[in-house]
């Protein structure tokens, strides 16, 4: 792969090129065309560990059609196999009656199932509009760097993950948290190094509605009756028997400009 | 105009994710009614409530159901839950505190358009709002509302959670559809549209979350008495999505109608002290830009498509002057070019070539002409492909390109300048450029 970010004329930008000119990764590998294409691989020498054909059985009973069941059978081998691996793509191929190369065209085009190995942990930085005007590249560059030498860890730019309220924010392993800081990149590195809960103040979970009228019964259009009218003192859902004593929502959310911000200022 | 809450009515009281708060607030009251009455007139009702689609066509919902042929047939209702539009969290918002009004909405949607088969397609991303919604699925079948005959009706239904894995075309009606069948999601040629063949041939109804949230309480208060809210053709309320340089991001419900500046100042809290809105999007990154002085528009369907532009998803992102139209573009132009399935030519082609003028615009190669170019791109893409993702990164770079023009090409210059004072060495030759990369010297 050649690739180059400077040189040129005020840094001009040089695609990344495989062989044959092709963006592509893959296209230049050499294909041996002599061989069969590989067909559905056969149950009594493909062993499938019984939890996961379970898991595949039971999507695959959901849907009229049993193809439907493609994506929550790969995620399902992606959490067993840790990546849609060549085996886990054929133990799902095994199950569900269908060629691998089915299977590879659907993973293939889907962000969140990787079809190389990757960390364990995956930290999803979005780097889309809304988390890139506060903050989110330079917040990619500071998560790339504490994730240096932990191997476990991968992180990635994901493209708008549907929390611009808490821009810049991260998905860490399935956990939104934002608005993030450069301080909070080592941390969630530490957290998911020591197994913890991944900064636990900053989960989208507890962070309430913004909109001043869900707390105001005048606004509610169906008058509440005044044995239901019990006040939001936390929001979202807390883990149950959580004691813990969080600064949570409840705190104002602060968005990082420039610019000092008050947020009770209209 | 008054400050009424339908979606967020009192959303963060706590425990409203269970059936038991849920039911205790009126829940399922609104199905109940629903089952009583025929499915012709719950969809007169919708039809009179005037509701538009939620999810960014602004569809009139009832003319959708109605759309789906009668007789004993199989026939699908999917959920489009897989809210992906950049700017847009309004969905998240409803399905993670109140998942229950959506799976009402489900039931009475499948009721009026007779479907028995119904599924939410929820983004993978989305994995605590999933785990949610599964498990008031689980408590909704439990007491009786989802299965055979349910509430002793003649209506059976079944209800679905299903988990995509990251695409932001499978938000496409048909992308999702294929995305559903297990395939990879590139969109189908229309027509035949969904409402005749849809999900596995058979005839389909997709609704946005929001607008099946809200169809519990058209059916509560009648659709005429929700039709008085909001304007005469954008009726009711709106959650809309306020991001970017705001001081309070976060959803608002509105009536449709507001001027957008109160939706942008007095909701949201407008730019930080002392900064001003430069460019706002409002409907998602998918809708041609707005400038500062666009900020009186009342903030509706019709007042917006008069306007140029489009309300969309209901996503409002605020760009302050602090930040170049060109870095916007550039994030604009990324994203469009990273999701293009890659099945049509003017999307797939399109979008890069329009990143690859972008960059050409930074490295300071580019001239004023460029700007005519790549407005003539966008024109060349939209219209011309199987799904509206192409037209999406066009129409906001379009009116960009329109819109800010001097700014872009005093950018231009600035980037010209700065690259002359680059070392002369460092310079590619222009000659080598490569021919599968479009009409462009592009390295």
């Amino acid at each position: 792969v050649s690739a180059t970010n400077q040189g040129g004329r005020g840094g001009r930008v040089q695609v990344p090129r495989f062989g044959h000119g092709s963006r592509v990764p893959g296209w230049d590998t050499a294909v041996d065309l002599t061989k069969d294409p590989a067909t559905v691989p056969d149950p009594a020498t493909t062993p499938v560990p019984p939890q996961l054909r379970e898991q595949i059985v039971q999507a695959m009973a959901k849907y009229p059609d049993r193809r439907s069941a493609a994506i929550p059978a790969l995620h399902a081998a992606q959490d067993e196999h840790g990546w849609c691996s060549p085996e886990a793509i054929e133990q799902v191929a095994a199950v569900m009656r269908l060629t691998p190369a089915y299977l590879t065209s659907v993973a293939t085009f889907y962000d969140m199932f990787k079809t190389e190995p990757k960390g364990r942990h995956d930290v999803f930085v979005c780097t889309n509009i809304s988390c890139s005007l506060l903050g989110a590249d330079e917040f990619f560059e500071e998560m790339l760097k504490a994730a240096e030498g932990h191997p476990d860890v991968n992180v990635a730019s994901f493209e708008c993950l549907g929390a611009c309220d808490i821009a810049p924010m991260a998905s860490v392993n399935g956990v939104y948290v934002g608005p993030l800081d450069a301080d909070d990149a080592p941390r969630i590195v530490e957290d998911l190094e020591a197994g913890r809960t991944v900064l636990d103040h900053k989960q989208l979970r507890y962070r309430r509605s913004t909109d001043p009228g869900v707390l105001a019964e005048e606004a509610s259009y169906f008058a509440p009756d005044p044995a239901t009218s019990e006040k939001a003192d936390t929001a979202g859902l807390g883990p149950e028997g959580d004691n813990v004593d969080r600064p949570g929502p409840a705190a104002p959310i602060e968005t990082p400009t420039d610019e000092a911000s008050n947020p009770d200022e209209s | 105009m008054a400050d009424v809450k339908i979606i967020l009515d009192r959303i963060d009281e706590p425990g409203l994710n269970t059936l038991a708060v849920y039911e205790r607030r009126g829940g399922y009251e609104s199905l109940r009614k629903a089952l009583t009455m025929s499915p012709e007139d719950v969809t007169q009702d919708i039809m009179d409530a005037g509701i538009r689609g939620r999810g960014g066509a602004g569809f009139p919902t009832g003319r959708k159901i109605s759309f789906l042929p009668h007789g004993d047939m199989d026939k699908y209702l999917v959920c489009n839950a897989d809210e992906s539009e950049p700017g847009t969290f309004k969905d998240r918002e409803i399905m993670q505190k109140n998942p229950h009004m959506l799976i009402e909405g489900v039931l009475i949607a499948s009721w009026a358009a007779g479907t028995t088969r119904t599924f939410i397609y929820i983004r993978g991303e989305y994995a605590y709002q999933a785990d949610i919604l599964e498990a008031a699925i689980a408590e909704a079948r439990d007491a009786g509302y989802i299965g055979e005959k349910i509430l002793g009706s003649d209506h059976t239904v079944s209800l679905v959670l299903h988990r995509g894995a990251g695409a932001y075309i499978c938000g496409e009606e048909t992308g999702l559809l294929d995305s559903l069948e297990g395939k990879r999601g590139n969109p189908r040629l229309k027509p035949p549209f969904p409402a005749i063949e849809g999900l596995y041939q058979g005839p389909t109804l997709i609704n946005n979350v929001e607008t099946l949230a809200t169809v519990p309480a058209i059916i509560r208060m009648g659709g005429k008495e929700y039709a008085k809210l909001g304007t005469e053709t954008s009726t009711g309320t709106k959650v809309v999505s306020v991001s970017g340089d705001v001081q309070r991001p976060g959803n608002y419900e509105i009536q449709l109608g507001i001027p957008s500046r109160e939706l942008i100042y007095d909701l949201a809290g407008g730019p930080a002290e002392g900064r001003e809105i430069k460019l706002w999007f409002p409907g998602g990154s998918s809708s041609p830009v707005m400038t500062k002085d666009d900020l009186d528009i009342p903030y509706d369907f019709d007042s917006m498509a008069k306007a140029g532009s489009m309300i969309g998803s209901g996503a409002v992102i605020v760009i302050d002057d602090s930040h170049t139209v060109l870095e916007v573009a550039k994030k604009v132009a990324k994203f469009y070019a990273h999701e293009s399935c890659g099945k049509c030519v003017p999307c797939r082609e399109g979008t890069n070539w329009t990143v690859k003028m972008i960059d050409r615009i930074e490295a300071g190669e580019a001239t004023p002409m460029d700007l005519d170019i790549m407005a003539s791109v966008q024109e060349q893409i939209i219209g011309n492909c199987l799904c509206v993702l192409g037209d999406a990164m066009a129409m906001p770079i379009g009116a960009m390109v329109q819109k800010f023009r001097s700014e872009l090409e005093a950018e231009i210059e600035a980037a010209r300048e700065r690259a002359e004072g680059a070392d002369v060495a460092d310079v590619i030759p222009v000659g080598v450029a490569d021919e599968h990369a479009g009409p462009f010297p592009v390295h």
